[in-house]
């Protein structure tokens, strides 16, 4: 009986941080809690670089839980696309978590604190098991684990004389994100009502013999619904704004790098490798639906963003327009496009938390994200704002950040396609990026300081991780064969290793 | 509720016998219908007959928020920490049969009866904490919620 | 006629789903969603039955059972709505504490006049003058 770590990696990537859960929730210490939380995520991290390198050299890895073979026993399956998705995800968890130390303290009460980093590492422990699986139930049920802790991430934000606008928020993404959820299980009942069985590589065989079938097209129409929810896909957005909005600022980072991302993961998982590209995209021509949802998302949302008045607003109406960005490289449907639309992925994560970090350390210092705040802070925290600034250069694509590096792929994946209309509208949606972004750095260079808050930098441990991701969002767009050598090699896989 | 003597006496009668029903939905779920989920909610039904019937400090005195918080934790931490020991012994991640490499089918059995018991406690003590903190007056504040 | 338990499924999601969108009130939305995934939880149970089996229970002569699977299914989703509902009504005890009602139409209403009063303040900051590059 030998036993060896290596071979239990899929499921000790999601055990490891489910575990460290319940041990900070019994330490009741908050230093304690954040601890065991930043080393269950580094060890997260460090699993999941190990099965992102394992994966390229041998293929596909499959854990069977409990021993049982697939169709009865739920099987953890590990490829290329879902291994990459974990080192993002437990990346921005480690990452985030020393940032978050400061700035909860700082936001909540020493009560809520504990509770803050459980809730973290269940819904971090949800993401990554809603990635590893391979079955679909087990999908649904970590999305909830997920779904509940950032509920309650986001109400948090009331906590010791925060806005009890947080409350609410967490209340309408509950009531949503429940409608979104449910709708996935009708899917994927009504799939297990036509071929028996959950696993998504066995669904994958049955489903072409059946597939011409109304049941299957349901299934299909409520899978990518509910997804699309979850995800934030315009028109299905209404709950992101204000659940980022009133958040605290460690929760905003955390969701906007991850949540809608797993979301969309979800999505493509189904469309491409449960129902087949040939169905979705040939069959049902789903890129007809994701195409003008995705133009529409990109300019309802950047031209919300230009208008707020809310730092952390305008920022989460951005990602509304990025999400679109996603969709519109997706809606190509080309290995090309969605090798884009990872890419773009993994490049927004990174810029979207940086600028998430640097509004939460204006949180910290001035008391609040609005532009009252913000005012003529510019020069008082040089490397907060210096954070911003490139951070929202990459968001506009701005060359030798990642953003450029997100549109160049979005562009010429699209050019064969949909030409160069496309290609116009690309740099006018831009334009209104570079709009929203200059009216922060605007406000905060150039405006009167409004209010006494003492003027000085944010404390080192919250810059520190702001500028590791800084570093990131330059150094991504120079070796860019990670990301965009892993992102084509998935794309390629996952169409069946067509170009 | 506290000085109405038939309500007092039925429910010292009943809570016994619900704690007992309880264990034995637990432990006979191996072979029949039942099982953690269920017992754990039995079991907290108890407790909350008697923190309508007692008052609620009193059901607190009994299950302090801190030990049912605990519990919680604990029954997790149980189930999953089975699941690692299985691993341990050279099996997948909550294979129990691994548990006992020379009779595996005594391992199976050990193995659900314990997963059943950190279900159940998880259960109860969750049903419990749900209780406490709809019981409880808004002002003393958050317990955590689920 | 072999469908009508999935018209009741069909029927119940769409009651659930109406009182979520149309009612204003907090508490009947949550009960609204409980229908909701209710059906849900009927369909599952629904496509488990095998006619003429019996309970999934191992014994002596039984040959047809009904597929235990989609049971298990529920449970875990029965659990998980549980615990959506009892997060729900907490924070429909806490919206009532800090608002004082549970309306969906004066909570919007509410949290407008604070934001009309907040942009307020905010446009003072982009009517300043920009300050000169030197100061």
């Amino acid at each position: 009986m030998e036993f060896g770590w290596g071979a239990h990696l899929p499921i000790l990537q999601v055990i490891v941080v489910l575990l460290a859960a319940p041990l900070a929730f019994l330490t009741r210490r908050v230093r304690a809690a954040w601890l065991i939380a930043f080393i269950a995520s580094a060890i997260a991290l460090w699993i999941a670089s190990r099965l992102l390198i394992q994966v390229q050299q041998d293929g596909v890895i499959v854990y069977q839980l409990g021993g049982w073979a697939a169709p009865m026993g739920i099987g953890y399956h590990i490829d290329l696309l879902n291994a990459f998705m974990l080192v993002l995800v437990s990346a921005i968890s480690t990452i985030a978590l020393p940032y978050s130390l400061r700035s909860i303290e700082n936001e909540l009460s020493a009560h809520s604190q504990p509770l803050f980093y459980v809730y973290w590492l269940l819904c971090v422990a949800g993401l990554l098991g809603i990635l590893a699986t391979g079955d679909a139930f087990n999908v649904f049920v970590f999305l909830e684990i997920s779904a509940l802790s950032t509920y309650a991430l986001i109400a948090l934000g009331s906590d010791r004389g925060g806005d009890r606008r947080a409350l609410h928020a967490s209340l309408r993404y509950l009531l949503l994100g429940s409608i979104g959820a449910t709708f996935i299980v009708i899917g994927i009942g009504l799939l297990y009502m036509m071929t028996g069985t959950l696993n998504m590589m066995d669904l994958a065989a049955r489903l072409p013999a059946v597939e011409d079938t109304r049941t299957v097209h349901a299934a299909f129409a409520f899978l990518v619904i509910g997804t699309g929810l979850k995800a934030a896909m315009f028109p299905l957005h209404t709950w992101l704004p204000d659940a980022y909005t009133h958040a605290p600022s460690a929760t905003s980072v955390l969701l906007a790098g991850t949540s809608t991302k797993v979301a969309i993961y979800v999505m493509l998982r189904f469309l491409i490798s449960v129902f087949g590209f040939e169905f979705s995209f040939i069959g049902i021509h789903v890129e007809l639906w994701l195409l003008p949802l995705a133009v529409l998302a990109i300019l309802y949302g950047s031209l919300c963003a230009v208008y707020q008045m809310d730092a952390k607003r305008l920022l989460a109406y951005s990602s509304v327009a990025q999400v679109g960005y996603i969709f519109l490289a997706i809606s190509i449907g080309s290995a090309a496009g969605i090798a884009a639309g990872l890419i773009h992925m993994f490049n927004h994560a990174l810029m979207k938390a940086v600028l998430f970090m640097a509004i939460g350390a204006v949180v910290y210092r001035a008391g609040g994200s609005r532009l009252f705040h913000i005012a003529g802070f510019g020069r008082a925290m040089p490397w907060t704002f210096g954070a911003l600034l490139l951070g929202g250069m990459s968001l506009v694509g701005v060359p030798f950040t990642v953003g450029f590096i997100s549109k160049w792929y979005l562009v010429t994946s699209s050019l064969d396609t949909y030409g160069l209309a496309l290609v116009v509208f690309v740099l006018a949606s831009s334009l209104l990026a570079a709009l929203y972004v200059w009216r922060l750095v605007d406000v905060a260079w150039f405006r009167p300081v409004m209010h006494e808050r003492e003027l000085q930098e944010a404390p080192l441990s919250m810059l520190l991780p702001m500028w590791v991701l800084v570093l990131a969002n330059v150094y991504f767009a120079f070796d860019s064969d990670l990301t965009v050598g892993i992102a084509q090699r998935t794309a390629a896989v996952l169409l069946g290793g067509a170009p | 509720m506290q000085h109405d003597l038939i309500l007092r006496i039925a429910a010292k009668l009943l809570i016994p016998m619900i704690m007992l029903y309880a264990l034995y939905v637990q432990f006979h779920g191996d072979y029949g219908p039942g099982g953690g989920f269920q017992a754990g909610v039995i079991f907290a039904v108890s407790i909350f007959l008697y923190a309508l019937v007692f008052g609620l400090p009193a059901a607190m005195r009994v299950f302090s928020p801190t030990l049912v918080q605990a519990l919680a934790a604990a029954g997790v931490l149980l189930y999953a920490g089975v699941g690692v020991v299985s691993m341990i012994s050279g099996g997948n991640f909550l294979d129990y049969g691994a548990l006992n490499p020379g009779d595996r089918a005594l391992g199976e059995h050990i193995g659900v009866l314990l997963i059943e018991l950190g279900v159940g406690i998880t259960v109860a003590a969750v049903m419990i904490m749900l209780f406490y903190l709809f019981a409880s007056p808004i002002d003393a504040d958050d317990s955590g919620g689920h | 006629m072999q469908h009508a338990p999935y018209w009741l499924v069909v029927v119940l999601l769409m009651v659930g789903f109406y009182t979520m969108i149309a009612s204003a009130n907090l508490v009947k939305r949550l009960i609204g969603l409980g229908v909701f995934q209710v059906a849900v939880f009927f369909l599952y149970i629904l496509l488990a039955k095998v006619r003429g089996g019996t309970a999934p229970i191992l014994e002596e002569g039984i040959a047809l059972y009904s597929n235990p699977l989609p049971h298990v299914l529920i449970l875990t989703a029965i659990v998980v709505s549980v615990a959506t509902t009892a997060l729900g009504l907490a924070l429909v005890v806490r919206i009532y504490h800090a608002y004082g009602s549970m309306d969906e139409d004066e909570l919007v209403q509410h949290d407008n006049e604070v934001e009309s009063a907040l942009a307020a303040r905010d446009a003072r900051v982009l009517q300043a003058p920009r300050k000169a590059e030197s100061s």
